[in-house]
């Protein structure tokens, strides 16, 4: 074994640590979150079908990450067990997308100075509002510090350069196959200008959205012949809402509504 | 409660690899919060209000659950329009008999438990199997039901693989059963087993289920003080649950509303029901 140095000034050890972070995230492919009309929609390039990098947390709030697989999944199952936790004890309102951002943000802090070594992740905790004034998006970095983001965002590889196209074309009101189609069109330009931008099939990509119109769990993911339709170009589909069928588990209106408590699962007659 | 511990930092706990439960978290970080934690003192007895009579049968295509609203304590009447039939999850639902403040709880740990593990998961859970988490809970209780405060669902839900309907009932130590065709539990679960026994037909269609289900709980509000009939005064309506392969949906007060006025105008004169 070498000796261990004995000294190394602290702005150095700081810097070594997100260099070696910062590499690690750069390495994957990207993921974008943006608001439009119908929700939040999170759009990754991602050829595993199982292996999620966008996933639900809780009724309103999304999560999305790039970088090291067992890390941000460790992040999001802990971010679960604080949501369902947190619903259990007080009440499924009470859940809100800025609480679960701290908790996380401190959580990347602290293992970014005390640990041996840092997460290598980069990870979006989204919350869906009323309408798209209402949306929240905070990015959490490896190091704990949190933005809140307004509208878009992109994470990953080639992340400030699609922000720069996303930024150019994106607007609050922009449907959901617009979004899609923006999105897919970023993550699939090629950036060394030696090959031609590739065309991204449904297959390679993970689609989800927190749909604004859904009571309680709003989360869903949208895959298969939905997916490919939206990418189609089929703008005029009333912005995209793919009914539920196509889209997955969720057939039909959950029938458990706003809150918890059963004794207030339906909404009654005027009896 | 939750993020207090390290400074807002999530606990460790929160972080460590282990199951899909959530009850199994809970047991492991904050056991005060579950149901099981909680002791009465040795001896001790209390009246807390009772809920009553669960019908459920299965139809073409699908499965019905249905309970009364009454909630008694003693003699007295302590709620005329409790729910005791609960959306476990997109395909299966719950209906409750026995101690009605612990059942509650226990449908509402239940709840979390299935979505938690979907989401962890990524997948639903089998019908066998959330079954069987309902099973652990109710043995979880089984300290508080040698005092009396004993809680006994009924479980039904829709069984994706199978694509059929599946019943199962429960005993206070937490067995597990399943019933086929019909069941039934709570006070009045006695008179209700007889009309339906007399009355289900298979495969029938969702609407003759509906109709049974209601005959069956007015039979057992007819004998049974605890159970609570139809109330045209108040508009209360039993509260039913169908579950099919599109999920879970309630009979709307109207369509509920209509069937207990059928039902009424047919025992007029006829308090037996049949022609």
């Amino acid at each position: 074994m070498s000796q261990m140095p004995f000294y190394v000034s602290p702005e150095q050890l700081m810097k070594d640590r997100a260099d070696f972070a910062r590499k690690g995230i750069a390495r994957g492919r990207s993921v974008i979150v943006l608001t439009c009309a119908a929700g939040i929609a999170f759009i990754a390039e991602n050829h595993s079908r199982t292996l999620h990098k966008v996933s639900e947390i809780y009724d309103r709030i999304g999560f999305a990450a790039v970088g090291k697989y067992n890390e941000f999944e460790n992040l999001r199952v802990a971010g679960v067990r604080y949501a369902d936790l947190r619903g259990y004890s007080y009440d499924r309102s009470d859940v809100t997308a800025r609480g679960l951002a701290n908790a996380y943000a401190q959580t990347l802090g602290t293992v970014f100075t005390q640990e041996s070594k840092p997460y290598e992740v980069e990870i979006v905790v989204a919350e869906v509002g009323a309408d798209p004034e209402g949306d929240q998006i905070y990015r959490l970095t490896y190091d704990g510090s949190v933005a809140d983001e307004r509208g878009c965002v992109a994470m990953g590889g080639a992340a400030e350069a699609i922000e720069e196209g996303l930024s150019a074309a994106w607007s609050p009101s922009t449907s959901l196959a617009a979004a899609i189609q923006l999105a897919v069109g970023l993550l699939g330009k090629d950036r060394s200008g030696a090959g031609a931008d590739r065309d991204l099939g449904a297959d390679q990509l993970e689609v989800a959205l927190l749909d604004r119109s859904r009571p309680r769990r709003t989360f869903r993911r949208i895959s298969g012949p939905a997916l490919t339709r939206l990418l189609g170009g089929e703008t005029a589909s009333e912005d995209g809402s793919p009914r539920d069928d196509e889209a997955g588990a969720h057939p039909g209106d959950s029938p458990r509504q706003a809150a918890s408590n059963p004794q207030t699962q339906r909404p009654h007659g005027e009896d | 409660m939750t993020a207090a511990a390290d400074g807002g930092r999530l606990p460790a706990a929160y972080l460590a690899a282990g199951s899909s439960s959530f009850t199994e978290f809970l047991l492991d970080h904050a056991p005060g919060v579950l149901p099981s934690g909680r002791r009465l003192p040795a001896g001790a007895s209390i009246e807390a209000p009772h809920g009553t009579t669960i019908v459920t049968l299965t139809y073409a295509g699908g499965v019905l659950i249905a309970g009364d609203r009454r909630a008694t304590m003693g003699n007295l009447i302590a709620n005329r329009e409790m729910e005791k039939v609960f959306a476990a999850d997109e395909f299966s639902a719950v209906g409750i008999a026995g101690t009605a403040g612990l059942a509650i709880e226990l449908v509402r740990l239940f709840q979390v438990e299935l979505e938690h593990y979907e989401k962890i998961e990524g997948t639903l859970m089998s019908l066998e199997g959330k079954a069987n988490r309902l099973a652990s809970m109710i043995r979880g209780n089984l300290g508080m039901a040698m005092q009396g405060l004993s809680v006994v669902p009924l479980f039904a839900g829709f069984d994706l693989e199978a694509q059929r309907g599946r019943i199962f009932s429960y005993d206070v130590t937490g067995g597990c059963y399943e019933e086929h065709d019909h069941h039934s539990v709570g006070s009045g679960s006695l008179f209700a087993r007889g009309a339906l026994k007399k009355l289900y037909r298979r495969e029938s269609a969702p609407e003759v289920a509906l109709r049974v289900a209601v005959e069956a709980l007015w039979d057992a509000a007819d004998d049974d003080s605890a159970t609570g009939g139809p109330d045209v005064g108040r508009r209360i309506w039993p509260t039913v649950a169908l579950i099919d392969a599109d999920g879970v949906r309630f009979a709307t007060d109207e369509q509920v509303a209509a069937v207990v006025e059928a039902l009424i105008a047919d025992r007029r004169g006829n308090p037996g029901g049949v022609p």
